[in-house]
């Protein structure tokens, strides 16, 4: 069976494909909106946490022999720590000042992590084993997809799931939109909005080494593994409105999708297509789709 | 009462008052706002500030918040000085804080709305205690704090203060833009917090309405205290005191 020409097999297991991506971009956007939202700004790093997520599973295995399943909740972790003293040791020194010294202290962030890296392991990147128990393949008729990816798309769907609940029927989520509303003010109730903004932050990060720990198997560990990712997921955040986390996640998982689709008919297009979409989007739109407009 | 017992062993006088604000001084960026304003307030007092558009009033409420982007000078709340505490850590002395456009988080459902404030002191008002001091809220709960008129939005905006157990409260022109049937619930409430105890530091443009609550007053002036009357000698210099504030 065809449609527009093209083996209906060959359109839905690029739609697969695309959902795949889509969750690693769902994740890594959600973790970007939440940040923007409450410290109000562009976590540049975003990518090179994503990075160093997948460097601490990666040593973890190689170093202390810790497996996949037990890296996935430690790396997160640990990332998130060293993302809250980062925070506060230097990122909360930015606030209230122009954009762009944020933007410049996270790109600093990234160029520090990454060449750090390269010197240590080198650009070639290193494997990383695909969990024992997800090597195996299922069947869906049209593809065959490996279990991995299916799991990838699971966990990212539950991460995503999870941290709406915790942000729109937690005490804890109300503090975080009250101090994205207004911090200051949230500030005067008696809520400790710097430890919250720590918090955030550690948050946000440590999704971005989720999606890290998750990618390790699939892509190769090395140390330009989130430029290249994270360009995109800025697409995606523009494109779902700055701040709006409903926003990104649907926005990343449509992405991944509208790329899949592209990569059918026209594959060379399929890294140009998100940006077109943001283009057009903002020609319409120009608080995102999900954003609120000023005033 | 354990303050006063703590306030007496300490041999801190007893007529200590809720909160007496000396030489404050506070700045927007470059803009110099407050020229070393003196206020204090009693327990159990209602002071009102006066004054004109931009004579200072609301800042001083916010700097007594702490929520200034730079102010000096000395606050003290039950005789214990915040001038260099976080806005947070100010709250927890026990000061709640009702803003002039009260401060609602769209966000926010009413129920969100009300609960946000962690409590501050152990004998706040319950939910349901708010619910039936404010019975307009009741069924609202969880309509989004957007949604509410303006009367709504206040009353949940004094609901929510009142739920921390603060007993200084500052509010900032409670009775703008609402109607007079609202205004006249708002000064029932703030009457019957007063009988409770309640010190409440006022900021109003709408004088009559003060006039229905306050013991004292103080007219700001340009960032300075120019004057400060008792009931009394309020209601003696009426007019002219309306002349000067241009009402």
């Amino acid at each position: 069976m065809d449609l527009f020409g093209v083996p209906i097999q060959a359109l839905l297991g690029q739609l697969m494909l695309g959902i795949v991506n889509g969750s690693f971009y769902a994740v890594l956007s959600l973790g970007l909106a939440i940040i923007f939202g409450v410290l109000k700004i562009v976590n540049f790093a975003h990518g090179a946490f994503f990075m160093l997520g997948a460097f601490v599973a990666f040593m973890a295995g190689s170093y202390l022999g810790i497996d996949y399943w037990a890296a996935l909740l430690i790396a997160p972790l640990v990332v998130a720590g060293i993302g809250m003293l980062f925070e506060y040791l230097f990122l909360r020194r930015v606030y209230g000042l122009d954009p762009i010294y944020g933007l410049l202290l996270t790109f600093s962030l990234v160029l520090v992590l990454e060449g750090g890296f390269r010197v240590a392991f080198g650009s070639s990147g290193q494997a990383y084993a695909t969990p024992e128990a997800l090597r195996g393949a299922i069947n869906l008729g049209f593809m065959i997809l490996p279990e991995y990816r299916a799991f990838v798309v699971a966990a990212s769907v539950t991460v995503c799931l999870a941290t709406w609940y915790v942000i729109e029927r937690t005490r804890l989520g109300a503090y975080l939109r009250a101090a994205t509303e207004r911090s200051e003010l949230t500030g005067a109730f008696g809520i400790n909005v710097p430890l919250l903004v720590t918090l955030t932050y550690g948050a946000g990060v440590g999704l971005a080494a989720f999606a890290g720990v998750l990618a390790a198997p699939i892509f190769h560990v090395n140390p330009s593994m989130g430029s290249t990712l994270v360009i995109i997921v800025f697409a995606v955040v523009v494109i779902g409105g700055l701040g709006s986390i409903f926003g990104a996640v649907v926005t990343g998982l449509g992405l991944g999708i509208v790329e899949g689709f592209t990569r059918v008919f026209y594959s060379e297009f399929s890294s140009t297509i998100v940006f077109l979409v943001m283009v057009l989007v903002l020609l319409v739109r120009p608080a995102g789709l999900f954003g609120r407009t000023e005033g | 009462m354990p303050e006063t017992a703590r306030a007496h062993a300490s041999g801190v006088d007893a007529a200590e008052p809720m909160l007496r604000i000396e030489n404050l001084h506070a700045w927007y960026g470059e803009s110099h706002v407050l020229h070393g304003v003196n206020v204090d307030v009693h327990p159990g007092e209602v002071v009102t500030l006066l004054g004109r558009n931009g004579a200072g009033k609301s800042t001083t409420l916010k700097s007594i918040m702490g929520i200034m982007p730079r102010r000096e000078g000395s606050i003290r709340i039950q005789g214990e000085e915040t001038i260099a505490r976080p806005a947070h850590r100010i709250a927890r002395c026990g000061v709640a804080f009702c803003p002039e456009d009260r401060g609602i988080y769209a966000t926010l459902n009413v129920a969100e709305n009300l609960e946000l404030p962690p409590p501050v002191r152990p004998d706040g008002l319950s939910t349901d205690e708010v619910l039936a001091l404010f019975p307009n809220l009741q069924g609202r709960l969880r309509s989004a704090g957007s949604k509410l008129s303006g009367g709504e939005q206040q009353m949940l905006a004094i609901g929510r203060i009142l739920r921390t157990g603060a007993r200084l409260l500052l509010l900032d022109e409670p009775t703008e833009g609402l109607a007079p049937s609202i205004v006249s619930q708002i000064g029932d409430t703030i009457r019957k917090l007063k009988e409770q105890g309640y010190t409440i530091l006022l900021v109003e443009q709408n004088v009559r309405f003060a006039m229905t609550v306050a013991d004292r007053y103080f007219i700001l002036d340009q960032g300075r205290i120019t004057d400060a009357h008792d009931k009394a000698s309020f209601e003696d210099n009426f007019e002219s005191l309306m002349a000067s504030l241009g009402v």
